[in-house]
C-alpha cells in the first residue's frame, strides 16, 4: 500500500519537496498531493522580478515539468485548502472536496504584510508575492501611462531587498519611484550604517528617490477612487499613480492555527529539528514553520527543510543544521551582498572596512577576534568577492583577509582552497565537495553536466562562477583540459576556429588543416570546416575538396534513411504551395513508389528514393519551379507560419508573406547546428513561433521579435529580443543575431543553449546586434547581404555539372544496379522498409525500388 | 554493365582515375558490396559495404579520416569509426553490431595495376 502524502501549498517549498520525494523515494512507498492556493504550478517566486522584462510566467516553471505527468504526484491548481481535520485525517478545499492523507505537509508560506496603512487597500496599490500580484501591478503601470500621457509616478513603501527589488521593476516599466523607507537605512536587516549610506547613493544613481527614516501616514484616494497620494509623518505628501507595499511577510499559519498546531511565540508553525510539528503525523516546511525560534524568509533554508522531511519520511535521520542567511541583492546595477554575521554581533569580532565613496563601494568583513577566522560581512557597489566569501565563513582567510576587501584585480587574492564541507550552493545545499565529486567520481566534463549531476547553480544562480571555477580546477588536478577542443585534429572550439578562418580568408580545407590542424580530419572537424567556409564564403556544398568534408546528408542533399535510402524535401516556403506543385510532389511521389508524409516543418517528404535516383526525382522538382528545402543541412529549415490577416478573422499581420520573406532571406544560410523560424499573425501564436530559433509575432503596430527557442529534448521558448518592429527591423535584427550566432557559437550548439551561455545573456546580446555595442553590425550586416545575394539552389546548380552527378551512382561498377539488399513491405497503401525478421522470412515484400524511371 | 563474377578471386573495379580523393565509392561483385577509398596520398583501401551497426550497405559513404596515424571511415548511419588499414572497428558509439554480424569490417587487398583498381575478394578478412 502506498502512504498518502497531502502538501497544502504549491510554491517553491512544496515543489522541492515533491521532486525530493519523487527522487529518493525509488519503491513508491509514497504518493503525493500537492493543493496549491494559485492557478499555476510551482513557479520560481525568487525570478518574480524578471517577468517584467519580458518573460512569460511559463519561463519561472522550477524542474522538470514531468514530475507532474508522475504517477505518483497529483497537483490541484486553484485548490486552496480551507480546513484541516486532524482527527479523522482529512483537509478541505474550497471546491469542497476532501483528501485524506497519512502525513500531512504545510507549505503554505508567507503573505505579503501590509501595515495597518489607511487607504492600503485602493486601486493601484499592490504587494508584491505572486505572479498574480506582479501581473496586476504591470498591467496597471501600462494603463495609467497611456492614460496619463507621462511617466507614472510610483511609491514603493519598504526599503528592503523586496522594496528595492520593486523599485527597480517599476524603472524597468518607465515609472519614476521613490523608495520610502521606515528604518535609517535601506536594507538594515543585512547592511550596517556604512553600507547603507554607500547603498543609498547606488540607489539614487538609477534615478530613485530614496526618503530613510520616513513613517507613511497614509494613501489618500484621487477624484477617481483611485490611489493619488501619499502622506508622510514630517508632513510631507507626493501625488501617486501607484504603490507597491513591499513592508514584509508574516508567515501563513492560519490554518494550522485553526487545526490547533502549536504556533511559534510570533507566529509560524512550531516544528522541532526536522520539521514535524505538535502533532507527528503533520509537518511543517517553508517560511511557514517556525524552526529553531524563527521563520526564515528565504528559499534555501526552505529546500533544506524539505530535504529534511523528506529524509525523516524515508527512514533517515536529518536534522536542520541552522540557517544561511546570506542575500544578495537582485537589482540590476547594484552590487549588494551580506553573509553571516553581517552586522558583527559575535563577541569580540573584529571589523575589517574598505570604502570609497567615489566609486559607491564600501565592503566590510567580520572576523574573529584574532582576524583570521570569517564571521560574515556586506558588500556594496562591489560583491564580486561574494560567491568566494559566502562558503568561507567559519573557516580561515588566510595571512591577510584585507585582501579580499581590495578591488578585484588590484592585488592577487590569497589561493585558500575550500573546504569540502563548505557549502558552495545554498539553494540546493550543495557542498565543494559534492562538486568536486561530480568531476572525480561521476565523470562529469562540463559545467551543464556539472550542474545537471548536483544541482548546484540551477536556482539562483549566483553560485554558478564558483561552481565554474571549483569544476575547472578539479579538472585541471585530475589532468583533463576543459577541453574545448573539436577532436584530435583540431585543438580550437568552433568559434575560434571560425574567426582563424576568417582572419586568415582560408578558403580550403588542406589550407586550414596545414594551417590549424593535424592528421587528415575526421567525420567531427571535416563537416566542421565544411560549414564554416559555407558560412563564409556560401560557395556549393560540393566545390573543391568539399565534397569530402559532408556528411553524406549534406553530401548528396538529402537525408539518409535507416536502410541507406534517402528522403526528398522541396522548400515550401511559409508552408504556402500551389496546387500545381502539390501535384508535381505527388506526381514524383507515385512515379518513384516514395513514401510521403507531411513533416512538422510545414512541407512534404518523400521517402526511401536510391542515391542514384535523387538526380531524375530533382531534375523533375526543379523543372517545376521547386529548390531544396535543405533538411539535410545544419542550415535554415523551414519559416513555419500560420494563415495571418489575410484570412484568418483574428490576423493583425500577414504573417505568410513575412514568413516567406524570411525563408527566402535565410534559406541556404549553414550555421553551427539548423535553425528555425516561426512567424505568427497574432497573438494566439498559431505557428508556435516561441518555439522557434527566431519567432515573430505580430502586434498591432509591427512585430515582436523572440530569439532562442527550442523544441526537441530540451525545450525552450523563445526570450523578446525587440518589440513593435517594422519589417525592416525585423529583417536587420534577425539578420545579425543569425549571424552573430554563426560567427560564435560551438558546434551542434542551438540558438537556446548558445544564448543561455552568452555572457551576459541575452541582454549582452540584444547590445551587441541591436545597440551595436561591439562596434560590429556593419560587419554581419555585409556578411549576411553576400549570403543572400550568393545564394544558389543547390539542387539546380548539380543538375547542371557532369562531374557531380557523378557522385550519384548506385555502383561505380553497375552505375544501373540498384542496392540488392533493399527490402520493402506494404503498410497503410505504401512502402517501408522490411525488418531483419521479414526479410528472412521473405514475407510480404514488394518490388525493390519502383518503375525504373529514365535511365 | 554486367557485375563480374564472384568466382574471380581478382577482379577489377574501376580505374584509379574514377576516384575522387577521399571520396568513396561502392562496388558490386556478384552479392558482394565492397567500399572503396582513395585517400589523398593516393593510396587505396576496400573494406566490406555494409555496416555491421545498421544493416544498411553504406559506409562507401562515409567520411574518411584518421585516429593516430590510422586511416579511418566513419559510418553515416550511427558515427562508428573503423580502421581503413585492418577493419577494426575503433568507435562503437556505445552500440552493438547487429547479431550475428562482427563489429570489425572485412577488408579487401588492393593492388593497382596500369591504373586499374584490383581488388582481391578472396583475401577478404
Ligand atoms: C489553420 C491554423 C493556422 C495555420 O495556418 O496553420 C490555425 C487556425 C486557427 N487557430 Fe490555431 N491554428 C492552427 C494551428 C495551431 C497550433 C499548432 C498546432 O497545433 O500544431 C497551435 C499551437 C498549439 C496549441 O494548440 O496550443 C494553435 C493554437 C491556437 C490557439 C491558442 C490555444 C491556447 O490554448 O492557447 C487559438 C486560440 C483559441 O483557442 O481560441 C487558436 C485558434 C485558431 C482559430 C480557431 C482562431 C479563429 O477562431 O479563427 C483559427 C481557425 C481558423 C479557421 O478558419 O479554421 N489556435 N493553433 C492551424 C491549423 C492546424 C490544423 O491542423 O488544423
Ligand atoms: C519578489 C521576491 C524576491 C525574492 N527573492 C529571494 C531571493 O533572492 N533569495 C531568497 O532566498 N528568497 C527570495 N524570496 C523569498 C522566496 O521566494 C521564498 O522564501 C520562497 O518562495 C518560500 O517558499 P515557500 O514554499 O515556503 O512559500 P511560497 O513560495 O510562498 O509558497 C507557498 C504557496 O502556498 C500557497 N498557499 C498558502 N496557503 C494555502 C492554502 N491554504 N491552501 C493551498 N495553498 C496555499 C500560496 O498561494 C503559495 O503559492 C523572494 C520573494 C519574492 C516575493
Ligand atoms: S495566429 Fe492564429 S488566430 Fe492569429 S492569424 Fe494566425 S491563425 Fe489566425
Ligand atoms: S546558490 Fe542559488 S543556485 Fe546555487
Amino acid at each position: 500500500m502506498t502512504e498518502k502524502i497531502v502538501v497544502v501549498g504549491g510554491g517553491m517549498v512544496a515543489h522541492r519537496f515533491t521532486e525530493a520525494l519523487r527522487d529518493r523515494d525509488r519503491d513508491g512507498r509514497f504518493s503525493v498531493t500537492l493543493l496549491a492556493e494559485e492557478p499555476r504550478a510551482p513557479y520560481d517566486r525568487v525570478a518574480l522580478t524578471s517577468y517584467f522584462t519580458g518573460r512569460h510566467p511559463e519561463d519561472l516553471a522550477l524542474g522538470d515539468p514531468e514530475l507532474w505527468n508522475d504517477a505518483l504526484v497529483t497537483l490541484h491548481r486553484d485548490s486552496a485548502v480551507t480546513s484541516i481535520d486532524r482527527e479523522s485525517k482529512l483537509v478541505t478545499t474550497k471546491h469542497g472536496d476532501t483528501h485524506a492523507y497519512d502525513h500531512l505537509v504545510v507549505a503554505t508560506g508567507s503573505y505579503a504584510w501590509t501595515p495597518p496603512l489607511p487607504g492600503a487597500d485602493l486601486p493601484g496599490v499592490y504587494v508584491y508575492r505572486t505572479i498574480d500580484d506582479v501581473a496586476d501591478l504591470r498591467g496597471w503601470v501600462e494603463q495609467r501611462t497611456v492614460d496619463v500621457g507621462r511617466p507614472v509616478r510610483g511609491v514603493v513603501i519598504g526599503g528592503g531587498l523586496l522594496g528595492l527589488e520593486a523599485a527597480g521593476a517599476m524603472q524597468g516599466l518607465g515609472a519614476t519611484c521613490t523608495v520610502v523607507q521606515f528604518a535609517d537605512r535601506l536594507m538594515n536587516l543585512q547592511v550596517d550604517a556604512g553600507g547603507g549610506e554607500a547603498l543609498k547613493r547606488l540607489i539614487e544613481q538609477l534615478g530613485v528617490n530614496v526618503r530613510v527614516d520616513t513613517v507613511t501616514t497614509a494613501l489618500k484616494p484621487d477624484d477617481r477612487g483611485r490611489v493619488g497620494r501619499v502622506t508622510y509623518g514630517d508632513g510631507g505628501e507626493q501625488l501617486v499613480d501607484v504603490v507597491v507595499i513591499a513592508t514584509g511577510v508574516r508567515p501563513r499559519d492560519e490554518l494550522a492555527r485553526d487545526a490547533g498546531l502549536e504556533m511559534g511565540e510570533r507566529g509560524g508553525v512550531l516544528v522541532n529539528d526536522w520539521c514535524q510539528t505538535s502533532d507527528p503525523s503533520v509537518w511543517a516546511i517553508g517560511e511557514v514553520a517556525n524552526i529553531q525560534g524563527a521563520c526564515i524568509g528565504l528559499v534555501a533554508p526552505g529546500y533544506t527543510m524539505a530535504e529534511i522531511a523528506v529524509d525523516r519520511l524515508l527512514g533517515g535521520d536529518a536534522t536542520f543544521p541552522g540557517a544561511d542567511t546570506s542575500t544578495k541583492l537582485k537589482l540590476l546595477g547594484v552590487d549588494v551582498a551580506s553573509f553571516g554575521d553581517a552586522l558583527g554581533t559575535t563577541e569580540g569580532a573584529l571589523e575589517l572596512v574598505y570604502a570609497d565613496p567615489v566609486q559607491g563601494v564600501y565592503k566590510k568583513l567580520v572576523l574573529t577576534d584574532d582576524a583570521r577566522t570569517l564571521l560574515g560581512g556586506v558588500l556594496v557597489g562591489d560583491a564580486s568577492a561574494y560567491s568566494s566569501l559566502r562558503p568561507m565563513v567559519g573557516g580561515d582567510l588566510g595571512a591577510d583577509p584585507s585582501a579580499w576587501l581590495l578591488p578585484e584585480g588590484a592585488t592577487s587574492r590569497p589561493q585558500v582552497d575550500l573546504p569540502d564541507s563548505a557549502t558552495v550552493c545554498s539553494c540546493n545545499n550543495v557542498s565543494a565537495g559534492t562538486v568536486r565529486g561530480a568531476v572525480t567520481e561521476h565523470d562529469c566534463t562540463d559545467l551543464s553536466a556539472v550542474k545537471a549531476c548536483t544541482k548546484a547553480g540551477t536556482s539562483c544562480g549566483s553560485c554558478l562562477p564558483l561552481v565554474k571555477k571549483l569544476f575547472t580546477t578539479e579538472m585541471e588536478k585530475a589532468g583533463i583540459e576543459v577541453n574545448k577542443a573539436l577532436c584530435e585534429h583540431i585543438a580550437v572550439s568552433r568559434a575560434e576556429l571560425f574567426n582563424a578562418v576568417m582572419v586568415a580568408e582560408l578558403t580550403t580545407f588542406t589550407a586550414v588543416m596545414e594551417r590549424f590542424g593535424t592528421g587528415r580530419g575526421c567525420d567531427i572537424c571535416k563537416p566542421t570546416i565544411g560549414s564554416i567556409l559555407a558560412s563564409l564564403y556560401n560557395k556549393h556544398v560540393l566545390a573543391e575538396d568539399r565534397a569530402a568534408l559532408q556528411d553524406t546528408n549534406d553530401r548528396v542533399m538529402a537525408n539518409m534513411q535507416k536502410d541507406g535510402t534517402y528522403s526528398v524535401v522541396p522548400r515550401i516556403p511559409g508552408g504556402e504551395v500551389t496546387p500545381e506543385k502539390l501535384i508535381v510532389i505527388g506526381e514524383v511521389a507515385k512515379e518513384f513508389g516514395l513514401y510521403t508524409k507531411i513533416t512538422g516543418g510545414q512541407r512534404i517528404d518523400l521517402f526511401g528514393a536510391r542515391l542514384d535516383q535523387l538526380p531524375l526525382i530533382w531534375q523533375r522538382l526543379v523543372d517545376a519551379g521547386m529548390e531544396s528545402g535543405h533538411a539535410y543541412g545544419k542550415s535554415l529549415r523551414t519559416v513555419k507560419s500560420c494563415v495571418g490577416s489575410d484570412w484568418c478573422r483574428f490576423g493583425v499581420q500577414d504573417s505568410v508573406g513575412l514568413a516567406i520573406a524570411l525563408e527566402l532571406r535565410y534559406r541556404g544560410l549553414r550555421s553551427p547546428h539548423k535553425i528555425k523560424l516561426g512567424v505568427s499573425g497574432c497573438a494566439r501564436e498559431c505557428a508556435e513561433a516561441r518555439g522557434k530559433d527566431v519567432g515573430v509575432i505580430a502586434t498591432e503596430n509591427g512585430w515582436n521579435v523572440y530569439v532562442g527557442g527550442n523544441g526537441g529534448f530540451e525545450p525552450r521558448h523563445a526570450q523578446l529580443l525587440v518589440e513593435d518592429v517594422e519589417d525592416d527591423e525585423v529583417f536587420t535584427v534577425i539578420d545579425r543575431y543569425l549571424m552573430y550566432y554563426v560567427r560564435t557559437a560551438d558546434r551542434l550548439q542551438r540558438t537556446a543553449p548558445w544564448q543561455e551561455e552568452h555572457e551576459g545573456g541575452l541582454d549582452a546580446i540584444r547590445e551587441i546586434v541591436v545597440n551595436d555595442s561591439l562596434g560590429i553590425c556593419a560587419d554581419l550586416d555585409a556578411h549576411m547581404a553576400r549570403h543572400i545575394d550568393t545564394y544558389e539552389d543547390e539542387w539546380k546548380a548539380v543538375l547542371s555539372d557532369p562531374a557531380r552527378l557523378r557522385q550519384f551512382s548506385s555502383f561505380i561498377n553497375a552505375p544501373d544496379q540498384p542496392d540488392p539488399t533493399l527490402a520493402y513491405v506494404e503498410q497503410r497503401g505504401q512502402r517501408r522498409p522490411a525488418s531483419a525478421d521479414e526479410k528472412t522470412t521473405g514475407a510480404v515484400l514488394i518490388a525493390p525500388a519502383t518503375l525504373e524511371v529514365r535511365s | 554493365m554486367s557485375s563480374p563474377s564472384p568466382t574471380l578471386a581478382k577482379v577489377v573495379a574501376c580505374r584509379l582515375d574514377d576516384l575522387t580523393p577521399e571520396l568513396g565509392v561502392a562496388a558490386l561483385f556478384g552479392d558482394t558490396q565492397v567500399a572503396i577509398f582513395r585517400l589523398a596520398d593516393d593510396s587505396v583501401y576496400a573494406v566490406q559495404n555494409l555496416c555491421p551497426f545498421s544493416g544498411a550497405s553504406v559506409l562507401s559513404r562515409g567520411i574518411t579520416g584518421s585516429r593516430g596515424d590510422v586511416p579511418t571511415i566513419a559510418s553515416p548511419i550511427y558515427k562508428q569509426v573503423f580502421s581503413l588499414v585492418d577493419g577494426t572497428c575503433l568507435a562503437t558509439m556505445d552500440k552493438e553490431p547487429l547479431a550475428p554480424l562482427s563489429a570489425d569490417l572485412v577488408t579487401y587487398p588492393v593492388t593497382i595495376d596500369n591504373g586499374e583498381v584490383i581488388i582481391d575478394l578472396t583475401g577478404g578478412t
